[in-house]
């Protein structure tokens, strides 16, 4: 079937299996790899993408039906927002595989809580899995993202950033690479 | 005092195995053909510019460090560009890393022969080979800028990238790239007195690669996409040791996008326009097994098997072997159990990597020649093993190492299992187009290369002050080293590490150490902190135990113990902890402490638990680590943050059973792992030395296992034998 998706604000085609999880499509279809497979059954939270600003797990959620819903990816979050500078300020990432859909489940909180407690964080963040073991270093960096406190960020880590952001926004043409494939 | 830079020089405390891998790789290489020298001046083609191997540095004066070492979660990048930045005086915002390709010539690990990242020594093997390169870099910046200015070189002065002279004459790296570039290389440049260091063990040096892994942009393996790629997934069978009877392939050829299927030694490969078909693909073939050779064994039957070889009920033919051993032994064996006498069985599963990024490959075959595009843990192994699937020479065998979604060990085995499969299919597709191979997580829990099932059985009797008189240790365990084109003499040491060699062992009169190794059809492998992963618990809570017993505090028993055995460093690591820890436990947690040295360095913790229903909850951590000179001591506690959540995720819920030798677990709903409302709250403090660096990776996993049974202990009085703690119902 041919499938009309929002993605990252921009309309997309892709010719798909109904059945075929997002997750595929974003990846093998769209080349958007900044979500990451990791478990393929809702369990590990690498996939997390936005639906309609929810954090859903894209390797169990079919393509079928989401149309005229609104997908944000990692790819999404532009490059600089708030969590990608805490994130940057407290070298959460070892691996980093995992981060991407850490970074989207953060970001679905924050969006809605701006003071989150240490037990609101583990209720959003529990479904995040890191095997490098950050989730000291995620916690603080979410803290401090919802509290606007990134006056500490590295000089030379945000001037990276905001350049990553810039690359990505003058690359989003290739986001849509594999439409109509 | 020690004696900085000598008698510890950088990867003496190596675990042997990793020495043992470079060993291999030269006996494997007699395997095609090839002399060793061939072998290791055989890697691919590697333009070596005027600065070496390892420093790049462009007009605009950017400064590239190149490394040997793949970046899997660790750190070493940062680490390793900091090393080059300290001695060339490099403006540090300006240095970047790039990833070597293979080539072992060029980018042996210095400690093992091959190009390879394991036993957590990347940086203590790189120490002294990249301070040189930065500082020869360096002097030959100075004696270009002393001769285009007619000054002398003594005069002038390097910072930040950029040289001055007392005259006012200054320039940047960027400005004499191409007279430096001309000056040869100084044979034995001068290094820096590590007091003089500015950017070493300051908490400027950070991690290299947190933008790239923060908005999505890094590259791993599952991400790589070429022209014309396929991708395949294999269908494994469900025993260790099977191998494919017949298979139909109708189906899954109806499925779109399926382009072909086929056997390959490790299974069925269907091979697809895209992971979903593949996928689909592979659920629509049906393959028979033939099981004959196959390990139908479950866990338990494995368990009990070694048990009894433990309590001395094995096998006649199951050879014994001694490490450590000294004194009477029989004395130790008359000893009548009672109140001077502790006996203990300890239990340990296996265990299964896990890593976030289930094992994967990108592999092209063009007739002779083969390119991977991967996250290679060691290099030259996976050129020897697919230059031997190929029939080729190791040196036409690429490899563009990539990030890897964490390893903890599981991407280096000796047959390269995961490359190899993917070689195979990328063979018979032939022609040079790439193939992408991805494991589900289903199949890389399944795949074995597990941390091996482990028994320990303990008998320590009691002298008349209450310490240890006599030690009687006896370890069950299958062997890692075994299916290495090599055994090494005397006991693996994988399996006894941290035992052997144990400061408790040393300040003992009577010791009687043995190991065994039954066969088992079950694929075992190093994970993070290899052997350490069981000895460090079965020597820091047996040493509790027997505090217990012996009515003394067991930080006090440690302390006496490590006077007499003359290990100073355990003594000031457990020190510096306990004093950080402060004198009194937070209400309502108890207190354990362990110590522990893996990997050249030694890890002391004081850990805080409580237990709800049953399970311990682990709260405040504090850590006291010695690893040598601290490059970045920022990395060094995010390894030991990481570390403990990785040995904590094991000792908590970590388990692979089999029943009837099949894998019981596939994902993270059966393999529990630690999550966020889980993790503790881990304090790093570094034991300050002149040491050369040893390791950090893997140091900081095995210590805490340990630290919540002994705080369990101290709160029950009850003794953990086996571990996880979730799997302890009575």
């Amino acid at each position: 079937m041919t499938a009309t998706l929002d993605v990252n604000g921009k309309a997309i085609s892709v010719q798909a299996d109904p059945a075929t999880p997002l997750l595929w499509v974003l990846r093998d279809e769209l080349g958007l790899t900044g979500t990451k497979f990791g478990c393929g059954m809702a369990q590990c939270g690498a996939c997390t993408v936005h639906i309609d600003g929810q954090p859903v797990r894209s390797c169990v959620t079919p393509i079928e039906g989401l149309s005229g819903v609104k997908i944000t990816t990692i790819e999404g979050l532009g490059g600089s927002h708030p969590l990608q500078q805490a994130w940057v300020k407290h070298d959460v990432p070892q691996c980093g595989y995992c981060q991407s859909g850490q970074i989207m489940s953060a970001a679905a909180l924050i969006a809605q809580n701006k003071a989150p407690s240490d037990d609101e964080i583990d209720e959003a963040m529990s479904g995040n899995i890191c095997r490098c073991g950050t989730y000291q270093r995620i916690r603080a960096a979410i803290k401090d993202a919802a509290a606007g406190k990134l006056d500490l960020a590295q000089a030379a880590g945000v001037a990276a950033l905001e350049e990553t952001a810039e690359e990505m926004a003058a690359s989003a043409g290739a986001t849509s690479r594999g439409a109509g494939r | 005092m020690n004696a900085p830079f000598s008698k510890r020089a950088a990867g003496v405390n190596l675990s042997r195995r990793d020495v043992v891998v470079g060993s291999a790789l030269v006996g494997g290489a007699l395997l095609v053909g090839c002399s060793p020298a061939d072998l290791m001046s055989a890697g691919s083609k590697v333009e070596v510019g005027a600065f070496g191997p390892f420093i790049k540095i462009a007009p605009d004066g950017l400064v590239t460090v190149i490394s040997k070492h793949i970046e899997f979660g660790q750190g070493n990048h940062a680490g390793l560009a900091a090393i080059v930045a300290e001695e060339l005086d490099a403006d540090w915002t300006r240095v970047v890393v790039e990833q070597a390709p293979a080539n072992a010539k060029l980018y042996a690990n210095s400690t093992a022969g091959a190009q390879l990242t394991g036993g957590s020594s990347a940086i203590s093997n790189s120490w002294t080979q990249l301070r040189t390169a930065g500082a020869a870099t360096r002097t030959m910046f100075v004696q270009a800028a002393a001769a285009k200015w007619g000054v002398p070189a003594g005069e002038i002065t390097v910072k930040d990238s950029v040289l001055s002279h007392k005259s006012g004459k200054t320039a940047g790296f960027g400005d004499l790239v191409a007279e430096a570039a001309r000056i040869a290389p100084p044979a034995s440049p001068v290094l820096k007195d590590p007091k003089t260091f500015t950017l070493i063990g300051t908490d400027r040096v950070r991690r290299k690669d947190s933008v790239a892994k923060s908005t999505g942009t890094a590259r791993f393996t599952q991400d790589v996409q070429l022209p014309d790629m396929l991708i395949a997934m294999v269908a494994h069978p469900p025993r260790f040791g099977a191998t494919v009877s017949r298979f139909e392939v109708a189906e899954a050829l109806k499925v779109p996008g399926v382009v072909e299927v086929f056997e390959v030694p490790s299974g069925v490969a269907v091979v697809a326009s895209s992971t979903y078909a593949a996928r689909m693909g592979r659920e629509a073939l049906t393959v028979e097994w033939n099981e004959d050779k196959a390990e139908k064994r479950g866990s338990a039957a494995i368990a009990a098997a070694f048990r009894d070889i433990v309590a001395g009920k094995g096998p006649a033919d199951l050879k014994w072997e001694g490490f450590d051993s000294k004194g009477d032994a029989a004395a130790i064996n008359a000893a009548k159990a009672g109140p001077k006498v502790l006996e203990a069985t300890y239990e340990f599963p296996y265990l299964a990597h896990a890593t976030m990024e289930p094992m994967n490959c990108v592999a092209a075959v063009d007739g002779n020649k083969v390119k991977l595009t991967f996250g290679s843990q060691g290099q030259t192994l996976d050129q020897l093993n697919v230059a031997k699937i190929v029939g080729t020479l190791p040196g036409a065998v690429e490899i563009e190492t990539l990030f890897a979604g964490g390893s903890f060990g599981r991407r280096a085995n000796f047959p390269s299992d995961y490359v190899a499969e993917c070689v195979h299919i990328a063979k018979k597709i032939g022609k040079g187009r790439p193939v992408k191979l991805v494991w589900t997580r289903e199949d890389d829990m399944r795949a074995g290369y597990f941390r091996p099932l482990v028994i320990h059985g303990v008998r320590v009797s009691l002298d008349k002050d209450g310490y240890p008189a006599a030690w009687r240790h006896r370890i069950v365990s299958q062997s890692i080293m075994k299916d290495s084109p090599i055994g090494g003499k005397g006991p693996d040491q994988t399996a006894i590490e941290g035992a052997a060699g144990s400061p408790y062992l040393k300040a003992i009169p009577v010791v009687d150490a043995q190991v065994a190794f039954p066969d088992v059809g079950v694929p075992v492998l190093w994970w993070r902190s290899v052997g350490a992963t069981h000895t460090a618990f079965v020597m820091e809570h047996t040493i509790d135990q027997l505090a217990l017993k012996a009515g003394k505090d067991p930080v006090e028993y440690r302390r006496a113990l490590y006077r007499k055995a003359g290990a100073d460093r355990h003594l000031a690591a457990l020190d510096l902890a306990v004093e950080k820890a402060g004198p009194k436990a937070t209400d309502g947690w108890s207190r354990g402490v362990a110590v522990h040295e893996s990997f050249g360095s030694v890890v002391a913790q004081v850990a805080e638990v409580k237990l709800v229903d049953g399970v311990p909850k682990v709260g405040r951590v504090v850590t006291a680590i010695d690893c040598g000179v601290a490059i970045s001591p920022d990395q060094i506690a995010a390894q030991m943050e990481g570390g403990t959540c990785y040995g904590l995720s094991a000792a908590l819920f970590g388990e692979i059973t089999l029943t009837d030798g099949a894998v019981d677990q596939g994902n993270f709903d059966g393999y529990r792992v630690l999550r966020m409302n889980e993790a503790p709250s881990v304090e790093t403090h570094i034991v300050p030395s002149g040491n050369p660096p040893s390791g950090v990776g893997e140091p900081g996993t095995p210590v805490i296992a340990a630290a919540v049974a002994n705080a369990v202990l101290a709160a029950t009085s009850k003794a953990t034998q086996r571990l996880p703690f979730a799997g302890q119902t009575a």
